[in-house]
Parts: C-alpha cells; sequence; structure tokens
C-alpha cells in the first residue's frame, strides 16, 4: 500500500515539473516583467536593481531552481494588476472556489449516479428517456447559458434566488464560509447547479454505459443462473463492477469542476479564483496566471492520486502483486 | 482517399441516417443555421455594422410579437438599435468560421502527430503521447484560456487586436489535438503492423507515402466522427472564451460576445438581447452534436 | 422413475429486423434423475440455446414460442420471473464455458458461495462458510479454508471451474445445465474436470445435461446422447449405440469425423457444405442438401424422431412409409 502511494508519487513530479516548467517560461519570457513593474518613470538603477531582485541576471537553472523553491512555498511574487502577493490573492479566494466547488462535485456525483443506475436498469422506460434527452442537452448547452438562464428564471423572473455574489458569509480565521448564513447557502444554489449540471450528465452517461456493458458479462449472466435476487445482482455485483471505470472518469470530471468554475465564477460574479483568474488573463497577469495553473495541477495530481487509492479500495486484482495475478 | 469517403458514405450509412428522424431534423438545423451564417451579408434583414444605418431611437426594441415591438426588428434590438437577429446571422459567422477553421487546425496537428507517434514507435511515441496525456489532463478550456492569455501578454495591445481571431483559433485548436493524436495513433500501430504495409516497404515505397497512401485512409473515420464531435466543442469553447471576455474581438461580435453583451441587460428586462442568440448557439452545436452521435454510431457502433 | 426434466416440443424464436428466426424448432427430450444426457452438435446448432431455456435465461429479444418444459412434472417455462429465479441455482444449477469470466472478479470465492447458498437455503452466515469451505474440498480446492477467501484471479483457470462447479452445486441442484464446461479449458484440465462432474453428478445423484461439441467427453461422461443439427434434434439415444451405430446420416457423419485412438487413419471422413444458417433453413430436412442418402421426401417433409430399434432419429430413412421410394443415391443403408 505504502510503495503504491509512493509509485504514485513519483510519477506525479514528472508531471509537476513539466507544469512548473510551463509556469516559470511564462513568468520568464512572456512580456517583459520588468517594464510592467516598473511602470513609468525609472532611472537605469532602478532597473538594474529589479533585474538583480527578480534574479533575471541569473542562470536559466538557476532561476528557475529558485522558482520552484518558491513556488513550494507557495510564493509567486506580486500580481501585476493589483500589485498584491499572489499567494495572498489566492488564499481570500479560494475557499469561495473550494465551497462551490464541493458542492457542485456533490450534485454531480449523487444525481448522476442515481440516475445512470436507473438508465442503465431501465432502459426502456419513459424516464430514462427523458433522462437521456435530459442529458443529451445538457452536454450541448453551454455552462454559461444554462447559469443565464437559471438567472433569468429564478432571479430575474420569480425573484425567488439572489443571481450574484456568495451571500452573507462568516470567518473562520483565513477561511470564509457561505455554509452557515441563510443567504450564503441561497446563492450557492444557482451557481452550483450551473457548475455540477455538466459534469452530472457526464456521469450519467457514463454510468449507464458501464452498466449497460457489465450487465451482459458472463459473470452477472451466471450470478442469474445461481438464482440471486435482482437487488443483489444490479446493486452488488453490477453496480460494483461499474465503479472501477467510473471512479477513474469521474475523479477527472470532477477535477475539471474547478477549472469550469472560472466560468461558473464570471457568470455569478462568484468572489472565487476562477474570477481571479479570468481577470488576470484579461489583464495579463502572468503571475497570477502561472500560480493559478500550479495550483490546477496540484488539485489534478492529488485528484489522480485518490483515484488510483480508490481503485485499490474497489478492485482487488490491483492489490497483489503481479506475478500472481495471471496463474492459468 | 477518395475511395475511402466513397466507402465511409455508402448506401448503408444513407440509410441509417434516413431511418433516423432525430438525425434528419438536426441536420435540417444545422443546414439553415450554416446557411443563415453563410448568407448573413445577402439576406440579413439589416447590417448591423453600418453605422449609418444605426439608430439610437431603435434600441431595445422587444421582439415584433411584443407589445410594443417593430415588425421591422424581428427578435427585438440592442441597446445600439442593432437588430438582433441580424446581429445572430453575423455572429454565427464568426462563431462557425473559428469553430472550422479551429478543428481543422487541431485535426491536421492530430493527425499528424498521431501518424508520426504510431509510425515511429520507440521513444518519439512515447514522449508525444505523454505530451498528450499530460495535456489531456487539464479541461480544454483552461488549456484555451492559458494560450490566450499568454499571447495577450506576450504582444502588444494593438497587435493583439488584429490578430485576436487567430489566436482563438489556435487557442483552441492546440487544446483539442490529443484526441485526435490518440485515436489516428492507435490505429496506425494496428495498420503499421499489417502485411501490406510490411509489403509496400520491402518494394521500397517511401515512409511517407506509405502513411498517407495506406495507413491515413485507414484512420480517416474515426477522424471525421471525431471531428464532427469536435466541432460542437470548438464552436462552444469560442462562445465560452468570447463569453468571458477574452476571445474574439468586439468589432467582430460572435454568438458568445453578443451574449456576454446581452447579459448586461438581463435585469433590466431586456432578455432577449442574450437569450435569442443563446438559442443560437444551442441549436447550432446541440445538432452538430447529434450530428456527430449518429455518425459515431453509424460508422462504427463499438467506437466510443 | 419419473423424468427430473421433460421438454416437449420447445420452439425458440428470434425476432429480428428481417422477421422471426427459429433458433429451436420442435425439441423433445427428458432426462432421468441421476442421469447425464450429452447434447452435441456444430456451433449454431441451438445446444446452448437449449441450456438457456431451461434455466429461463434467454438473450432477449429470443423468447419461448411454444411447447413446454417441465421439472419434476411442474411447468417452468410460463413462470414469472421471480419464481423462475427461486428455482435457478436452488433446482436447476448451471456451469458456464469460461471459468474466467463467470466469476463476479470483485468478491472472495467464499462471498459467492455464501450469498449463492444463503439466497436459497436458510444458513447462519457461521453455517454457510463452513459449507463453502466444504464445497470447495469437495471440487478438489487445496487448503480450502485459506482459499474461500481468495478472490478469482488468484485461482488458476481449472481451479475457477472447479469454483464455478461449487457454485453450480452448493444449494444441491437435482439438475445441472452444463454449456461447455471444458471448452475453455487445457487439454490436461479438461479430464479432470470432466472426472469431478461425473464424481459429484454420481454422488449427489445430481441429473446433468451436458451440452458439449466435444464427442470425446460425451462417449466419457453421458449416458444418452442428443445430437443436435439446425435448431432440431436430429438423433437421440444411448451413447453406446449413438456412437457405435449412429442411425441419422449427420451423426453417422459426426461420429466418423471422430479420430479413433486405436489405430491410424490417414483420412477423417468430413460431412460436405456446412450448417445452414438460420435465416435460411431448407423445406423438409434440414439436413437433406448435404446428405449422402437425400431422396424426394426429404425436401419436402419435414421427419419427426422415429424409432430406429436402439436410438430414436428423426430420418424418413427409418419410416416404413419411405420404403416404396428409393433413395435418388444409395451407398450404404
Amino acid at each position: 500500500m505504502f510503495a503504491f502511494i509512493l509509485s504514485r508519487i513519483l510519477q506525479a513530479i514528472p508531471v509537476m515539473l513539466v507544469v512548473a516548467l510551463i509556469s516559470f517560461a511564462m513568468f520568464a519570457y512572456v512580456g517583459d516583467p520588468v517594464s510592467i513593474m516598473l511602470g513609468q518613470d525609472f532611472t537605469e538603477a532602478q532597473r538594474t536593481q529589479l533585474i538583480k531582485d527578480l534574479g533575471l541576471d541569473q542562470s536559466f537553472l538557476m532561476q528557475f531552481s529558485t522558482f520552484i523553491g518558491n513556488a513550494a512555498q507557495g510564493e509567486f511574487g506580486l500580481s501585476y494588476r493589483l500589485s498584491r502577493p499572489v499567494a495572498q490573492l489566492i488564499g481570500e479566494r479560494a475557499p469561495a472556489t473550494l465551497e462551490l466547488a464541493i458542492c457542485a462535485a456533490s450534485i454531480a456525483l449523487v444525481v448522476g449516479v442515481a440516475m445512470g443506475v436507473y438508465t442503465g436498469l431501465y432502459r426502456n422506460s419513459w424516464l430514462s428517456r427523458a433522462f437521456l434527452t435530459f442529458s443529451l442537452v445538457g452536454v450541448s448547452l453551454p455552462p454559461f447559458l444554462i447559469g443565464i438562464l437559471l438567472i433569468l428564471i429564478f432571479s430575474v423572473w420569480l425573484g425567488w434566488l439572489p443571481s450574484f455574489g456568495r451571500g452573507e458569509v462568516v470567518q473562520f480565521g483565513w477561511w470564509s464560509t457561505g455554509f452557515l448564513t441563510w443567504s450564503g447557502l441561497k446563492a450557492l444554489i444557482l451557481p452550483a447547479i450551473t457548475l455540477g449540471l455538466f459534469q452530472l450528465t457526464l456521469i450519467m452517461r457514463l454510468v449507464r454505459s458501464e452498466m449497460l456493458e457489465v450487465l451482459r458479462t458472463d459473470y452477472i449472466k451466471f450470478a442469474r443462473a445461481r438464482g440471486l435476487g435482482n437487488r443483489a445482482i444490479n446493486f452488488g455485483h453490477a453496480l460494483k463492477n461499474t465503479l472501477v471505470p467510473v471512479i477513474t472518469i469521474a475523479g477527472l470530471q470532477l477535477g475539471g469542476i474547478i477549472a469550469f468554475a472560472i466560468v461558473t465564477e464570471t457568470v455569478f460574479q462568484w468572489p472565487g479564483m476562477g474570477l481571479l483568474f479570468i481577470q488576470s488573463v484579461g489583464a495579463a497577469d502572468i503571475p497570477v496566471m502561472a500560480a493559478y495553473l500550479m495550483l490546477i495541477a496540484l488539485v489534478f495530481v492529488g485528484i489522480n492520486l485518490v483515484v488510483d487509492l480508490l481503485y485499490f479500495l474497489v478492485d482487488p486484482r490491483l492489490r497483489v502483486g503481479r506475478g500472481a495475478a495471471g496463474g492459468h | 482517399m477518395a475511395s475511402a469517403l466513397a466507402r465511409a458514405f455508402d448506401s448503408d450509412l444513407w440509410w441509417s441516417f434516413k431511418r433516423s428522424p432525430v438525425t434528419v431534423a438536426s441536420a435540417l438545423v444545422a443546414l439553415v443555421c450554416i446557411l443563415g451564417a453563410l448568407l448573413a451579408p445577402w439576406i440579413a434583414p439589416h447590417n448591423p455594422f453600418d453605422l449609418a444605418t444605426l439608430n439610437l431611437g431603435d434600441a431595445f426594441k422587444p421582439p415584433a410579437w411584443a407589445e410594443d415591438g417593430d415588425p421591422l426588428f424581428g427578435l427585438g434590438t440592442d441597446d445600439q438599435g442593432r437588430d438582433v437577429l441580424s446581429a445572430i446571422m453575423y455572429g454565427a459567422r464568426i462563431s462557425l468560421l473559428v469553430g472550422v477553421c479551429a478543428v481543422v487546425f487541431s485535426t491536421l496537428v492530430g493527425v499528424a502527430v498521431g501518424l508520426l507517434a504510431g509510425y515511429l514507435g520507440g521513444t518519439a511515441d512515447s514522449l508525444l503521447m505523454r505530451i498528450a496525456d499530460i495535456q489531456l489532463t487539464f479541461p480544454s478550456i483552461l488549456i484555451a484560456l492559458l494560450v490566450d492569455g499568454v499571447v495577450r501578454a506576450a504582444v502588444p495591445r494593438e497587435v493583439h487586436d488584429q490578430i485576436a481571431l487567430f489566436v482563438v483559433i489556435f487557442a483552441i485548436g492546440i487544446s483539442a489535438w490529443p484526441q485526435f493524436a490518440r485515436t489516428v495513433r492507435g490505429s496506425t500501430l494496428v495498420e503499421r503492423n499489417k502485411e501490406y504495409v510490411l509489403a509496400a516497404r520491402i518494394i521500397g515505397i517511401s515512409q511517407v507515402r506509405i502513411m498517407l497512401t495506406h495507413v491515413l485512409p485507414n484512420v480517416i473515420g474515426p477522424v471525421l466522427v471525431i471531428a464532427t464531435l469536435n466541432l460542437g466543442f470548438a464552436i462552444l469553447a469560442e462562445a465560452t472564451l468570447s463569453f468571458l471576455g477574452v476571445g474574439v474581438p468586439p468589432t467582430q461580435p460572435s454568438l458568445g460576445t453578443l451574449i456576454r453583451i446581452g447579459n448586461d441587460f438581463l435585469f433590466s428586462g431586456e432578455w432577449w438581447i442574450t437569450i435569442f442568440p443563446g438559442i443560437a448557439l444551442i441549436c447550432m452545436v446541440l445538432s452538430v452534436n447529434l450530428l456527430g452521435d449518429w455518425l459515431r454510431d453509424a460508422l462504427n457502433p463499438r467506437l466510443r | 422413475m419419473p423424468p427430473i426434466l421433460e421438454v416437449r416440443d420447445l420452439r425458440v424464436e428470434f425476432p429480428t429486423r428481417r422477421g422471426t428466426l427459429t433458433a429451436l424448432d420442435g425439441v423433445s427430450f427428458d432426462i432421468a434423475p441421476g442421469e447425464v444426457l450429452g447434447v452435441v452438435g456444430e456451433s449454431g446448432a441451438g445446444k446452448s440455446m437449449t441450456g438457456a431455456a431451461i434455466i429461463g435465461l434467454l438473450e432477449p429479444p429470443g423468447r419461448i414460442a411454444g411447447g413446454q418444459i417441465l421439472l419434476s412434472g411442474k411447468r417452468i417455462d410460463n413462470l414469472p420471473y421471480e419464481q423462475m429465479r427461486r428455482i435457478r441455482g436452488r433446482e436447476i444449477g448451471a456451469i458456464f464455458q469460461d471459468p474466467l469470466t463467470t466469476l463476479n472478479p470483485l468478491y472472495t470465492v467464499g462471498r459467492q458461495l455464501i450469498e449463492t447458498m444463503q439466497t436459497h437455503l436458510p444458513l447462519s452466515d457461521k453455517e454457510a462458510r463452513q459449507r463453502a469451505i466444504g464445497w470447495l474440498e469437495m471440487v478438489g480446492i487445496p487448503a480450502a479454508a485459506q482459499r474461500v477467501d481468495s478472490y478469482p484471479h488468484e485461482f488458476s483457470g481449472g481451479m475457477r471451474q472447479r469454483v464455478v462447479i461449487s457454485l453450480a452445486l452448493c444449494a444441491e441442484p437435482k439438475l445441472i445445465v452444463a454449456d461447455e464446461p471444458t471448452t475453455a479449458l487445457d487439454v490436461s484440465i479438461q479430464a479432470q474436470i470432466i472426472a469431478l462432474l461425473k464424481t459429484l453428478a454420481r454422488e449427489k445423484r445430481t441429473a446433468m445435461m451436458l451440452v458439449t461439441h466435444d464427442m470425446g467427453v460425451i462417449a466419457e461422461t453421458a449416458d444418452r446422447v442428443a445430437v443436435m443439427y439446425a435448431g432440431r434434434i436430429a438423433e437421440i439415444g444411448p451413447v453406446r449405440s449413438v456412437v457405435k451405430s449412429a442411425k441419422h446420416p449427420y451423426s453417422a457423419g459426426l461420429m466418423a469425423s471422430i479420430p479413433p485412438l486405436d489405430r491410424k487413419v490417414d483420412h477423417l471422413a468430413g460431412i460436405e457444405g456446412s450448417m445452414p444458417r438460420l435465416s435460411a433453413i431448407p423445406q423438409g430436412c434440414a439436413f437433406n442438401p448435404r446428405c449422402a442418402h437425400v431422396f424426394a421426401r426429404c425436401r419436402i417433409e419435414r421427419p419427426e424422431l422415429l424409432e430406429t430399434g436402439s436410438t430414436r432419429a428423426a430420418c424418413w430413412l427409418y419410416d416404413p412409409a419411405s420404403e416404396k421410394q428409393a433413395p435418388e443415391v444409395m451407398r450404404h443403408v
């Protein structure tokens, strides 16, 4: 188990290094950070000093290792746009994005798996057909349009739910939460649905097709031939086997939620990292973009690790060494 | 290649097309969208870019069927007095242009990389596929945003506005190539070891020619399917970028731009400025996706 | 003794886009308690389909369109799903072809045994586990007390088929439908599995329907044998009679294609042509295009199973009424 985790972490290191290299290249070579930071009036001495401060006179390898060292400590310099430490900016906005992502992911997983199982088991019922049509529309509808439609219906026409912002938040140290106030919870509903809907439809379609695949296998036929009840077959044997591929793809999809939050946060003016990122792209604020890229990469690597661990728990074939697996 | 296409579009395909009413309907919708977009300068009721004909007095007119609608402006007008229907038609033009170009771009890159990786094998293969894997880990919209952001930082603002359209095409195209590369590589690996390729090699036909004349025609079917499914994605990606304000320049508004602009008026009750472009976008993407789904099932039911 | 299983005029149909295919037509046989009936034929002859129809698990859209299946004298072909489910495993056990795919990879073999037994028998967890270990021992799994907690992938193919056999037997059914139980196994393992099946069937007095295309397995194991061709039974009778002196030209040809072990032959007799597709079964006797003894009546009328002395064969050669008509080609009768 420990060796397994360790090997997975080792595999993730090259990925993180590649991403770090890209981030660093953006930092060092895109645009001219020196003139951006100096502004209009500066002396040559100031310029030289800044180049020295930024370490731009050092060799590539030196600069890169300094960058990685700083990045590991969450140090990404100052935002060009806001002239504040990037880490601080991201730290302020992380709770908003994370709370939104957790809600969206829960909706997508719970509802998506349930609908997928239902449509897989009762292929021909009218409800299944309705779900499938709905999923096709869900995949074709861009998230921002879903957001706009929800705002139009529930905020503008019905006036039930707020259309922007987080509502009232409660501060716990550096973490701000919207879970504890009524207005905070109300503000979460529309963005969470918007963000989760796309992943929901994907998960549903995935679970459905895997379910259909598994129901065709010999071991399910054999389970029927042994006279097991439908409940045991569908939810014990079939669903558990469906989980193996579903975990991987669902895991990656949930990682996608963090990234898609950019769009949702823009629609709902949700004060999270995505909104910060899109403002930075618009203003070519490289340090924030680089830091955000690293953070997303970290999230994805983390999710991959969790996915591998879940695999490990679900599928006994992975638990033994490869040697024992194929003894015919 | 012509024969491969002819084989792909033989009577079976046509038969399965006619049998599926949803497919026929989406083909019609797609056709209407594409024709409306292509012919916009000739058939659009107004020219939304002709400042001379714009009249601020016409601003915020609701759709023609509403109480104080104006029959001149079927789907109403926006804050500048532009006809929404005409703006949609011109916008769809940009959306379609960017979508098609981006798909062509990613197809070319992906097919080339896939052929190379599959045919060369070894280190080149593992390196290229490792890159594809790493990129696939990240949502493509994020890649497109990053590419756009980097270009924005790298070139001065005036230059950027001029090349913005190409930047968007490049950004979306580059975010989608790994899918093509993977599929093509897989098929190439299968084809490469077949006897006819071996035979062609032995009689001294050049590697490039073998790839283009023998291997490529055999992988064209799946590529066609992925390209169709990707067109929907590319149009959506462009709309998303433009909605976020980092896509096409405001001087050439696409459907996404129109939705973003209209979004500001949602609360003052002028819903039509944003909803109609949205509906147009949905129709376009949904019909293309349905066609892609059908094509996938018709060409190869096992392909996922 | 009354038969444990009676199949009467069974007909299975598959509605398809191009019309309805008849996969089984007029199949009738019975199996006595403790008896092993071998069912042979080429692939597509309907052997496995017959087994699937008996356990009530025909692949949709396949359906029983006529005839009856009786288990201990009670009809089971028209039972509702839930009642049939109680019979499966409890009264009819099934063994499938490929042991690598028949076991659920995510559950231990013990758990699969226990859930099967507890579905049908009132056993506590502890009793069920004890019995599971007992069954694994009985089918010859060494160190069963430890192996009960192993996953299927930790067993070899032959051992997995032993597990499958224990799963089929663990609720002590009166009848086993074994569909090609040795086909997917190594030749060296096949004999062991057959020996095990034979021993267990005798010990437990379990009747068995053994579907296979391997005549060697049939000769070794079966008491009686049914030869199937194009969804019909061509000949049925005691295994010795069918192997030694088959009456139907098709079964005769099939038997002639078995390589004899006691002498060297240069050439094995085959049967010209191939079995018709279900969509193109000829009128009259389905075998008539390939038959060396064909005559006019074979092309028009379909033969029922006729007494031939030691066996019953669906062939007009054995109808006294046909004697007036001379076969077109007479090689030997």
